[in-house]
């Protein structure tokens, strides 16, 4: 669009035709106050904060709802608008119960900093405040109704952004209330969006309220630990007795992919951290009992054992089973462990998506893998399978909004009548199983389309849609993992067939993605390199063994067979999720790092406590490609990382541990003086070290040098490392990997979460589980709460 | 949830009015209250469901409106007017006297479910103040004589 000149406060301001007033200001670093107005929101014009003065125009204009014209003299600060913004803090404030001392927004409330601003600490009213008592709306949402300023924004984002419209507004002028869709409860996806936004602490989060203050807590950007999707929640930390915990997590940094946005999962379930039933010491099995033990004494046994089934039988008696989400770095090391020191291939993890297939089908090829960030701003989407408002929270998000705010074209076919069909141009139901076909047809197999027809659907109707999605350039090609293997290609095929489109595969659990780029499987190595074309694997570990591993399956019969001596279990739980005979592994001597006793670390012989990801440092993928950094933000005593464990069974093994992890690397610098004039040389020298992986790496504990190996040889790898380390996510590809494999597709097996579980995590979680217990609930039988 | 026929093709009609289906929300609610007698959550669930809209969203727009009711009036709903020409010419006497005559105050039903008290703001019939109105029905130059009339009458019926 062309653009437009105004002057703002006399400086000259240039912004797209079209551009709201206050955006305009905002781009010149002009601050405009609003309450009601948020970004990519509808617009409300009720605050009437964002007055400001328009040349020409009788009275003051509300910066919010004025789009920019040609030649507009615009001030935003002079005494008649200061004047008429103090009346509308006084006004607010008629009401206002000023409870700010123990308020949970004190100290970041926009009400509070327009009040310093402007000034209105002297009311004119002498009536007594109409106080309510608070409200709890659900177990997560509170209501504390007096403190309400009717910006809107709850209502808005619940309903334009999430699609729920859980929230609206009750009666008329001074009366107004928001009010919940439930009489005196909230029926709602629970996510949390309207505490966020509110801002004032009339919607307060119940895992937060009456904690602490903002200030008392420091702030760590890092990635989620659930779904797939990557978001960037930011942790508040506080000192513990028991080191450090986390107390809220919200999204006040909003640099992330998920931009304003965090469900459930993001916002409140890091309270697992803290469960009574968190393991903080070793354990091992004395007389049939797990008894807790040293650290020195569990390590030791575990590598006395592993030392002697590698010496005495081979490595490939034992088998090594990874997690979805332990970092990037830690499965990277856990597969190069399994390789390298127990020179076996056997290793695999919980596979949720076929991403194998979907390196087979790409690599070599033109890049055509989308982020997170494409699935916003694609012009069309065609969703095939899954069922994002539950399984991938932030993606249906992105696409919700994207049709919102870009009116992109939304194409869906499901076998279930998603929740986002409510978006969708198009929204087509299949039988269940047809995925694989309809991808078939839709790539150009005409004959597959038998398949697909049904009653509701007929040929040429299908025939119409693949014209249409044909001629859509620039299309996202989202599917989950309904299908799998070969079909794959088919989409793949499709996807390239599109002028610009763009595919995304959807894996659960946090670093899926990363699980499967880092190898975890028998056959594959790193980049879905095949362990019988080692390559430079081989140059740089000496020694791959050559022959591919066992699949879990087969590790579970290998046990019950007496042929697998040992499984060694990194942040899973297999006998529970694959519902595997606890009794397989009698025989074998299992260790398992887990944060809690879990159906499979009751079968163990040596338990290890571990540190969950919010409590380490390293990077994650989402199910995208898009690579995160992860920040170590809570912290608790008797815990350790994955990644220490690893490296330290190795050398309880007698194996150098340089040759895993290769740390002491980097430039041997006199780093400058740390006081006087070159004082910052220091930290800029460090900045720039560390933004090129030539930082000194000091022990082996820090998963930054196994980073360095892992943007060295994993294809796809080798983005940016100063905008990771920026909190900036960056795209990784597909199009350079190693050859994939087609796997079996029983193999797969997705997680079916929904919005309020995650893995063996979730029943951990408090918050998740109050949500449960209170969905079962009947609803209350009582008077209109909005009254 | 059934309606009349009248109210059906009303309704049909008006959804041809409007450019979108949401707009016909409120003179639905009006003739479904005229029809029922006030907007139970049957009704509201069943516009709600006609409309695509949440409940939440209709009973939001019926709380705003203080001619929706969602609760059940008397046969007669006697609607005083107290704005200022009405004032000025005894409306706010003529309110009491209702109320002391029918037992009642503000939005209250006699108990025989005849009679419904509400103080309005103005009618529109300001020329002849101080007026009231009895569902649909206006009656004006009132005096506390006349409304004992009208009231009466009403009750024979």
């Amino acid at each position: 669009m062309a653009d437009v000149n105004i002057t703002v406060d006399g400086k000259k301001v240039t912004a797209p035709a079209g551009t709201l007033l206050i955006e305009a200001c905002k781009s010149a670093g002009i601050e405009v106050p609003s309450f009601c107005y948020y970004p990519n929101l509808s617009l409300q014009g009720a605050c009437r904060m964002c007055l400001v003065k328009v040349e020409k125009m009788p009275k003051l204009q509300t910066a919010c709802t004025t789009v920019i014209g040609e030649g507009m003299i615009v001030s935003t600060d002079t005494p008649e608008i200061h004047q008429a913004r103090k009346g509308m803090v006084e006004l607010l404030l008629g009401n206002h119960p000023l409870d700010c001392p123990v308020c949970d927004a004190g100290g970041e409330c926009e009400l509070q900093d327009m009040t310093f601003s402007y000034g209105a600490a002297e009311s004119k009213y002498i009536d007594a405040k109409n106080h309510k008592e608070e409200q709890q709306w659900s177990p997560v949402v509170f209501f504390d109704r007096p403190r309400c300023i009717l910006c809107y924004r709850c209502v808005r984002v619940c309903g334009e952004g999430m699609d729920v419209w859980a929230l609206g507004v009750q009666n008329r002028g001074v009366s107004s209330i928001i009010a919940p869709n439930q009489d005196d409860h909230l029926d709602c996806e629970e996510c949390g969006m309207c505490i966020d936004i509110c801002p004032v602490g009339a919607l307060t989060s119940g895992a937060y309220r009456y904690k602490t203050r903002p200030w008392e807590m420091k702030h760590v950007g890092t990635t989620c630990t659930h779904c797939a999707d990557g978001c960037k929640t930011t942790l508040g930390v506080r000192r513990s007795d028991t080191g450090m915990e986390i107390v809220r997590g919200d999204n006040r940094d909003k640099s992330g992919i998920n931009g304003d946005f965090l469900c459930i999962k993001g916002r409140y379930a890091f309270d697992f951290a803290h469960h009574e039933d968190r393991l903080t010491q070793p354990l091992i099995r004395k007389d049939g009992r797990l008894t807790p033990a040293t650290w020195e004494e569990a390590f030791e046994l575990i590598g006395k054992r592993f030392r002697e089934i590698c010496d005495q039988v081979g490595g490939h008696a034992i088998g090594v089973f990874g997690s979805n989400r332990t970092t990037n770095e830690e499965n990277y090391l856990l597969q190069k462990f399994a390789r390298v020191v127990l020179e076996t291939n056997n290793i695999d993890h919980h596979r949720t998506a076929d991403f194998p297939a979907l390196a087979a089908a790409l690599t070599g090829k033109p890049e055509i893998t989308a982020s997170m960030r494409d699935v916003f701003n694609a012009p069309a989407i065609l969703l095939i399978g899954n069922d994002p408002t539950e399984q991938h929270p932030l993606l249906a998000w992105q696409i919700r909004n994207n049709v919102r705010l870009h009116r992109a074209r939304l194409y869906v076919i499901n076998s279930q009548p998603i929740k986002l069909r409510r978006q969708a141009a198009s929204f087509i139901q299949i039988p269940e199983g047809s995925e694989g076909k309809l991808a078939a047809f839709l790539a150009g197999e005409d004959a597959a389309i038998d398949a697909i027809t049904t009653e509701e659907v007929s040929r040429a109707a299908w025939i119409t849609l693949r014209d249409k999605l044909r001629g859509e350039p620039n299309l996202v090609v989202v599917f989950g993992a309904e299908i799998r293997g070969a079909d794959i290609a088919s989409v793949a095929k499709l996807t390239a067939s599109i002028q610009g489109a763009k595919v995304v595969c959807l894996g659960d659990y946090a670093n899926s993605r990363g699980a499967a780029d880092m190898g975890l499987y028998p056959d594959l190595l790193p980049g879905y390199h095949r362990v019988a074309d080692t390559g430079k694997f081989h140059e740089e570990w000496a020694t791959v063994p050559r022959a591919p591993g066992l699949t879990l399956p087969e590790m579970v019969e290998g046990a019950k067979a007496g042929s697998l001596k040992a499984l060694y279990v990194v942040g899973a739980n297999p006998v529970e999720q694959f519902t595997i005979d606890p009794f397989s592994f009698s025989n074998s001597f299992v260790v398992v790092q887990d944060m809690f006793l879990t159906e499979t670390a009751v079968i163990a012989d040596v338990v290890l406590p571990a540190a969950n990801a919010y409590e380490k440092s390293g990077t994650f993928t989402n199910t995208c490609g898009d690579l995160q950094l992860v920040k170590k933000a809570g912290e608790v005593t008797g815990t350790k990382s994955d990644f220490e464990m690893i490296v330290r069974i190795a050398g309880a093994m007698g194996f150098d541990v340089r040759r895993l992890v290769p740390f002491g690397r980097g430039v041997g610098t006199d780093m400058g003086q740390s006081r006087g004039a070159q004082s910052g040389e220091a930290d800029r020298h460090a900045v720039w070290l560390e933004a090129n992986g030539l930082e000194p790496k000091m022990s082996s504990f820090d998963p930054m040098a196994i980073l360095d190996e892992i943007q060295r040889l994993v294809p796809g790898y080798d983005v940016s490392r100063m905008n990771i380390l920026a909190g900036n996510d960056q795209h990784t590809t597909l199009s350079s990997s190693g050859p994939g494999a087609l796997h079996d597709s029983k193999l797969i097996m997705p997680a079916q979460d929904n919005l309020f579980s995650s893995g063996t995590l979730g029943r951990y979680s408090r918050t998740l589980n109050s949500v449960i217990e209170n969905r079962h609930k009947q609803p209350a039988e009582t008077e209109v709460a909005a009254d | 949830m059934k309606f009349s026929d009248q109210f059906e093709a009303r309704f049909s009609d008006m959804l041809t009015h409007y450019p979108t289906k949401r707009s016909v929300l409120v003179p639905t609610l009006l003739y479904a209250q005229d029809e029922v007698g006030y907007l139970s959550p049957d009704v509201i669930h069943e516009i709600a469901q006609r409309l695509d809209l949440t409940e939440l969203e209709v009973s939001n727009v019926i709380s705003y409106y203080s001619m929706l009711t969602t609760k059940p009036r008397g046969k007669f709903n006697v609607q005083v007017c107290t704005n200022i020409a009405c004032m000025l010419r005894g409306g706010e006497e003529l309110l009491d006297h209702c109320k002391t005559k029918l037992g009642i105050g503000h939005k209250g039903t006699t108990p025989d479910g005849t009679f419904s008290l509400e103080e309005v703001e103005c009618i529109g019939a300001c020329s002849w103040a101080p007026a009231a109105q009895v569902n649909y029905d206006f009656h004006e130059n009132l005096t506390v004589e006349k409304m004992d009339k009208v009231l009466d009458e009403y009750r024979k019926n």
